[in-house]
């Protein structure tokens, strides 16, 4: 039923509404209850009659107060709502509800989410029997009670793939035969299968669709060329022109997920796709895990990098200089030609390489290094380096790996090498034997016209056979191998030129060390070096772009998951088998993506429409308030506000007032009160009684003060670090609470101004430094936190002569009410030294900034207005020693603040009396 | 009534708790009085020195007078001169209708009004006086002891509602005191103060009365009722009574102005929110008048 643009949910409770009248002569003829009070005078009062024998009644305006409060009432349990659906509009019997649930609605899901509250809500109130279908995911009907359906809405969510053929037939065999209406909430791209599914719907019923205006956009994976990273952006809708930012997500430098880089992507007016590059450097590049469009929000709009922007860094190292001219017979030449497409190649001394932490270092015919170069290269291949070499004329005339193995050699070789096939020699060059099963070149084609015609042997041991990965035809080995901890050292037995081989001729050459990891190719490794292979998910998305931890989930095998349409068995992700990650993102280079097209007798709407906005709430409310103003007025008729009341009633009618005003300290005030006598001060932590105890403290120490020195402080004050201004104490007292909040950059601008200006604050953690100094406590924890951002010198533990030790009296332990162990000070200068004679050095002039230290000083002092301790410390009389050492302890720390180094200056009094001729 | 040791000292201690208070604060309201121009001058403060005696248990070390005891071996206390003693009687109306306090910030009724005849009595009592109580509960005496005696007796309620003046064994040409609220029925007290009258005592009416019997600050439909809950009045609109209850207790005051003029007494009204001692300068005044 809808009245004034209002529906209501029962609206038979409205008839109601007739009784209020019947309420307000009711209400009219009960006089308020009478109030008892007690009266003396009362006898005076004794046969005195009321002139007016009707009773007080009730006045007109509080009658109507109640009279609205109830018709609120009323209106409001009848389930007002407004902007009703219009009653054509909606029909009856059963609803089908259906949703793509791809991750192309993923972008305004909430959107989606909303609109189904509003619909489920009206089935709700249309009393109709609703069921839910994700094509993503079917499952077989349910008809069930809309608000059953509501409270599992949050519940849904959109899967990472797409509706498909086989998704379709699945949820057409999801649906009964009964008749009902459905409503489909489509993600707005065309998908195979959907006609099907949507005849098969039509024919049980009317079918409206809505569907989310919003533009999507999509990334396609990136690619890598010219030195930057291609960013290739698509779109469904092609009307108009829309700039999409893209965010590159990844690790910074200490390992937290940061936004990496930006680039704007501009999608011309028509245009369906866009395209950016971005050039990062390698260090950067490498710590990239994904791009993301920002403001989509799909996990269309995400793509994961893998190894295909991973570029290595590989070390080129020769030993023999390059001789202008002769680029074809430099070591390194062919080299360089097989990596520079797909590696960053670094080039200089070794020393000035390591360093930089390459993956690879290439040593070319390099027969010996110094000392501390091979120990630092064997420090980097332990650390999962991976070293190769290869041989040449120097190797072969060197004693390296001779008589026993090198350390950065995998075999011990035969001198001198052997020539084969040469004018001076017998034999024909020889051919590789193919790759055996277990090498890593194993499947490699190995070319006819290979031939190696010099190499370095390879000493007969017993290791020998475990470390040959690729060998000639005649079973001399060609390449070896040594895995050291986690690195491993590759020895290529021929040059890295064409001088021994032709192998650096061939593509082989490139293909090997491809297999060695040396370089990492950007296209996808080709299918059969890859078949069989099995790929174990790293990370997983979701349909909003979110990476999750893949978990236990079982690994893919390589042709799926390329080939294989994403689906609940295979998510996009990250996925990894052995040393190599890909990427499987939901959109591939072969996706195409097309708008939704309906035929013209469905009906499709958009996302929004006027809200639907239940008015119960806000009724009940209203009944509530006026019953509250009811109540008071009601009292204060009857004259029962009194006092206290009144101020309650008052306070009632004014919740929402504005909080009273802080107690604001006039800066000139504080200023005064402050300087005009020396006061203590103590650092507001936020905890209460915290607070509570180190003013007790400050109040105790300042008696002790008052009554043993000519130190006389006022009343100690709590500092707010974030307003007050700290240059008007001498000290302050911060206690460490583990929660307590770190101040803003400003209060720390001011602190660091304090103690460079001869302030003086005492850190206590009072926690009696149970973990030894800061470490593990949570108070030392929050300490150091605390303290970080100050400007504090180096600290020591107070030494033997530290004038603390008697600025006022002799002490040598400062404890609390824990009897701690150390507590810091500003470090001596490393020069102070005892002068002959002297009892103490002669230390640091000025004072320290700082102490710190666990012992609890605060709750040893404390002092009720009595003199009276407030916490216990120790036990029977070795407590009250304690105590009193405790004063002591503060005596010394406010004379030392005060003083400065007076008594340290003392040092100097033997030297002034000599001089003045005593 | 029991008395075993537990119950008497159950007992003492619960009326020592009362009494030292009311003492104190009646000697403190006493000391401000002395201190002004009406109190009594102590002995050795002015030229009515009469004589010296040897030093009682008793007497304030302060009273001895150091100069002439050092003469001898024993301590002696100057008097001051010689005056016959006046008979003071008080009457504290103790009813239930005085146990009322409108606000919890105004002391009752009651209270007032004995810190009120406790302070008299302390300046009384300095001033040679003897005090007692109406009705043969305490007979006057002098000296500090009855004070205690004085203030055990305040510490009693009575349960009725409203109490009568106690006009019985009063002694001839005695002064009185009466203190209460004077609500109750008019004709016992018109009969207490013809039968003083008769017997020659005069002396001072204190009607104490909370602010809000003055006021009458009621509305709406309301049931009075006395402290002991044995008289009510039940009225519909109370504001409509306030014009009425006024006059009826400006007829009261009148009436008890006449009598007491008639009878050549003294009336005053104290209200429970002004000081005590505003009342106790004019009652000591009064008193200075009667004498």
């Amino acid at each position: 039923m809808t009245l004034f643009g209002i529906g209501f949910l029962s609206p038979w409770l409205l008839l109601g509404l007739l009784a209020l009248p019947i309420l307000w002569i009711i209400l009219r003829a009960v006089p308020p209850a009478p109030i008892r009070r007690m009266f003396p005078a009362v006898v005076l009062l004794l046969g005195l009659k009321d002139d007016d024998q009707v009773t007080d009644r009730t006045p007109w305006w509080l009658l109507l107060l109640r009279i609205l409060a109830v018709a609120a009432v009323i209106l409001g349990l009848a389930g007002p709502i407004l902007n009703p659906r219009e009653a054509g509009e909606r029909g009856s019997g059963p609803l089908l509800i259906a949703m793509d649930a791809s991750w192309a609605s993923a972008g305004d899901w909430a959107a989606q989410q909303e609109a189904l509250e509003a619909l489920l809500l009206e089935a709700q109130r249309d009393g109709r029997t609703v069921a839910m279908l994700r094509v993503s995911d079917p499952e077989p009907l349910q008809f069930q009670a809309a608000e059953t359906w509501r409270s599992r809405l949050p519940g849904l969510a959109p899967e990472p793939w797409l509706p498909g053929q086989d998704l379709y037939a699945e949820a057409e065999a999801a649906l009964d035969d009964g008749a009902f209406d459905t409503l489909w909430l489509s993600d707005g791209l065309a998908h195979d299968g959907r006609a099907d599914f949507l005849a098969a719907l039509e024919s049980r019923g009317a079918v409206r669709v809505v569907q989310s205006a919003r533009p999507l956009v999509v990334m396609a994976p990136p690619g890598f060329a010219d030195g930057a990273i291609e960013l290739t952006l698509w779109r469904v809708e092609t009307a108009g022109s829309y700039a999409a930012h893209i965010a590159a997500h990844g690790r910074d430098p200490s390992g937290n997920a940061a936004v990496l880089a930006r680039a704007g992507a501009e999608f011309a007016d028509g245009a369906a796709e866009a395209q950016v590059s971005l050039s990062l450097p390698a260090e950067l590049r490498g710590r990239i895990t994904h791009f993301e469009v920002e403001g989509q929000r799909s996990a269309g709009a995400v793509a994961l990098s893998d190894d295909s922007l991973r570029r290595r860094e590989v070390a080129l190292i020769a030993g023999r200089d390059d001789r202008e001219g002769l680029e074809l017979l430099s070591p390194l030449h062919y080299l360089e030609k097989a990596l520079e497409p797909n590696a960053d190649l670094l080039q200089g001394a070794l020393g000035d390489i390591l360093p930089a932490n390459p993956d690879v270092v290439v040593l070319a015919d390099v027969a010996t290094l110094a000392p501390a170069e091979e120990e630092a290269l064997l420090a980097w291949v332990e650390k999962g380096g991976l070293l190769l070499r290869f041989a040449g004329p120097r190797l072969a005339a060197s004693d390296v790996s001779r008589a026993e193995e090198d350390a950065l050699m995998p075999v011990r070789l035969r001198a001198g090498g052997r020539t084969v096939g040469g004018a001076m020699s017998w034999g024909e060059p020889k051919a590789l034997a193919p790759f055996a099963e277990d090498s890593p070149f194993a499947g490699l084609p190995v070319p006819e016209d290979v031939r190696v015609s010099a190499q370095v042997m390879a000493q007969p041991d017993p290791v020998l056979a475990d470390r040959v990965i690729a060998q000639l035809a005649d079973g001399t080995p060609l390449v070896t191998r040594k895995r050291i901890d986690q690195g491993q050292v590759v020895l290529v037995h021929v040059t890295a030129n064409a001088e021994w081989s032709t192998l650096p001729l061939s593509g082989l050459f490139v293909q090997m060390l491809d297999r060695l990891a040396v370089s990492s190719s950007a296209t996808t490794p080709d299918a059969e070096s890859l078949e069989g292979t099995t790929w174990e998910p790293l990370q997983v998305m979701d349909a909003f772009g979110a990476l999750e931890d893949a978990g236990t989930r079982p690994g893919v095998d390589w042709p799926e998951l390329v080939a294989a349409r994403l689906g609940p068995d295979l998510l996009p992700g990250l996925y990894q088998s052995e040393d190599r990650r890909l990427a499987r993102n939901v959109i591939t280079a072969e996706t195409e993506l097309a708008a939704a097209s309906w035929p013209a007798r469905i009906p499709v709407e958009g996302l929004s429409r006027p809200r639907e906005t239940p008015l119960a709430g806000l009724l009940l409310s209203l009944a509530l308030a006026l019953l509250a103003v009811d109540v008071v007025a009601s009292l204060a008729l009857a004259g029962r506000l009194t006092g206290g009341m009144r101020t309650a009633a008052v306070v009632l009618l004014a919740l929402g007032a504005s909080p009273p005003p802080a107690a604001a300290q006039s800066t000139d005030d504080f200023a005064l009160a402050v300087t005009s006598e020396v006061v203590l001060g103590h650092v507001l932590t936020g905890d209460p009684q915290l607070d509570q105890m180190a003013y007790e403290g400050l109040t105790g120490l300042s008696e002790t003060l008052f009554f043993r020195t000519s130190v006389e402080p006022a009343e100690p004050i709590g500092v707010d670090l974030e307003t007050d201004e700290l240059a008007f104490f001498p000290f302050l007292y911060w206690p460490v609470a583990a929660d307590q909040p770190i101040p803003s950059d400003e209060a720390y601008a001011k602190l660091n101004e304090y103690l460079r200006s001869g302030g003086m604050i005492l850190f206590d953690t009072r926690d009696a430094d149970i973990a030894g100094f800061g470490a593990a406590s949570p108070n030392g924890q929050r300490l150091q936190r605390l303290a970080q951002p100050l400007d504090i010198p180096p600290l020591e533990p107070v030494p033997e002569d530290h004038v603390l030790t008697r600025t006022f009296y002799l002490l040598q332990d400062f404890p609390g009410r824990h009897v701690g162990r150390d507590v810091w000070v500003e470090a001596a200068p490393p020069d102070a030294e005892r002068i002959e004679g002297m009892p103490f050095r002669n230390l640091n002039d000025g004072v320290t900034p700082v102490v710190i230290g666990g012992n609890d000083w605060a709750a040893a002092w404390a002092m009720d207005e009595s003199g009276n301790p407030i916490y216990p410390v120790g036990r029977g009389y070795s407590g009250e020693r304690q105590r009193e050492l405790a004063y002591r302890f503060g005596v010394n720390l406010i004379m030392h603040v005060l003083t400065g180094n007076y008594k340290s200056d003392q040092v100097h009094v033997p030297a002034l009396l000599d001089r003045l001729g005593q | 009534m029991s008395h075993s040791p537990a119950h008497l000292r159950a007992r003492s201690e619960a009326e020592a708790a009362t009494l030292p208070p009311l003492l104190a604060k009646a000697e403190h309201l006493a000391g401000t009085v002395l201190l002004g121009e009406h109190g009594r001058r102590r002995a050795g403060m002015g030229d009515d020195f009469w004589q010296y005696r040897p030093a009682q248990p008793g007497d304030r070390r302060r009273s001895i007078d150091w100069r002439r005891s050092a003469r001898s071996d024993g301590t002696y206390v100057r008097e001051r001169e010689w005056q016959i003693a006046q008979s003071v009687m008080l009457w504290v109306d103790q009813a239930a209708s005085m146990r009322f306090a409108s606000d919890t910030a105004l002391p009752e009724k009651g209270d007032r009004a004995r810190l009120i005849a406790m302070a008299t009595a302390v300046l009384l009592i300095r001033g040679g006086e003897r005090v007692g109580l109406t009705g043969g509960v305490l007979p006057p005496r002098r000296g500090e002891p009855q004070l205690l005696r004085l203030a055990q007796a305040f510490s009693t309620d009575q349960p009725e509602d409203y109490a009568e003046p106690e006009a019985r064994l009063m002694l001839p040409h005695a002064r009185a005191i009466f203190i209460s609220d004077f609500l109750a029925d008019s004709a016992p007290v018109e009969a207490a103060l013809t039968k003083a009258a008769d017997r020659g005592v005069r002396g001072v009416i204190l009607q104490v009365l909370d602010p809000s019997e003055e006021a009458f600050p009621f509305r709406g439909r309301t049931i009075f009722e006395s402290v002991g809950k044995t008289v009510q009045h039940e009225t519909l609109k109370a504001g409509e009574l306030r014009a009425r209850y006024l006059q009826r207790l400006a007829d009261r005051k009148d009436w008890l102005t006449q009598v007491s003029r008639a009878t050549g007494w003294q009336y005053a009204v104290h209200h429970t929110d002004r000081s005590a001692h505003e009342a106790l300068l004019w009652l000591y005044r009064a008193m200075e008048g009667v004498r």
